[in-house]
């Protein structure tokens, strides 16, 4: 998850945040991180980009942007049904 | 149409490494690239706005010298829908154009997307001001001082804004220059009559 954060953090240009900044459980969007539309497409890229994931259902989007963990969980559950 | 007074109240002129505040010289950076020289002044004339970072170079040129334009000259005065904005440039958007191109051939960046025509500026510093007025970005060869002052004077006459942010922003790979001025009805600040020779005196 560290990396993760890493990842959305030069992804997005958040230069003023740290990754010890974002909690694991910590929404990203609205009241947590504060991201917006574009971030959220931004985010899609880096699925592509980083992890190889693509996102089948976009509905599932706000479930699997929730925070952190939830990236993380879809990251890996995408991952192991490639392996 | 009733000529109303109106006067130029602050100017702002970024170039070579300057800033240039009604003016006078009130920053100089020499030896920096544009990327740390807009950085620079977001730390030394902002508060915290982390969209910042997220804009293109264009947007962050705009966006800066407008902090140093309003800087001791508050907008809250005015409605939202009383202050407008006119910029002008000779290059567009086409440095961000370009960059997002080259972004095409693997996958398109929605980020640099956004900054793909010239009035996202406006639309930025409008945000930051909480501005909802009449507002243009015109495409020209040059800075056309009479064109802008002209199209300036008719907004204020025709009551359609009481002040207007104002002036030529362009910025083109390492190349920039950023001319802006506030102008408005009331008098105050450095007060200057509105008319393209004092502006021309400015920049």
């Amino acid at each position: 998850m560290e990396d993760l954060k890493e990842q959305i953090i030069r992804q997005l240009n958040l230069q003023e945040v740290k990754p010890e900044d974002i909690g694991n459980d910590q929404p990203l969007f609205k009241e947590g991180l504060g991201l917006d539309s574009i971030d959220a497409l931004e985010l899609i890229v880096l699925l592509q980009q980083y992890h190889n994931v693509r996102i089948a259902n976009p509905e599932d989007g706000p479930n699997i942007f929730y925070s952190i963990r939830t990236m993380a969980e879809y990251i890996t559950a995408q991952q192991n049904k490639t392996a | 149409m009733n000529n109303v007074n109106a006067y130029i109240t602050s100017s702002c002129v970024i170039r070579n490494n300057t800033v240039i505040k009604n003016g006078q010289s009130i920053l100089e950076a020499p030896g920096t690239v544009l990327p740390e020289f807009l950085r620079s002044l977001y730390d030394r004339f902002s508060g915290q706005y982390p969209k910042f970072h997220k804009m293109d170079l264009l947007s962050k040129l705009g966006w800066a010298a407008v902090e140093i334009l309003l800087q001791n000259m508050p907008l809250e005065g005015y409605a939202p829908e009383d202050t407008g904005v006119v910029l002008a440039n000779t290059s567009s958007s086409l440095d961000t154009d370009e960059r997002y191109y080259e972004t095409v051939s693997e996958i398109a960046s929605p980020a640099l997307f956004v900054y793909t025509l010239p009035n996202i500026v406006i639309g930025e510093i409008s945000i930051r001001h909480r501005l909802k007025g009449e507002n243009a970005f015109f495409i020209a060869e040059g800075f056309d001082i009479p064109f802008i002052t002209g199209y300036v004077q008719q907004l204020l006459d025709t009551g359609a804004v009481q002040a207007c942010i104002c002036g030529w922003l362009e910025q083109y790979h390492d190349q920039y220059e950023a001319a802006l001025y506030l102008v408005e009805k009331q008098e105050r600040g450095m007060a200057k009559p509105l008319s393209a020779a004092e502006i021309q005196k400015l920049y």
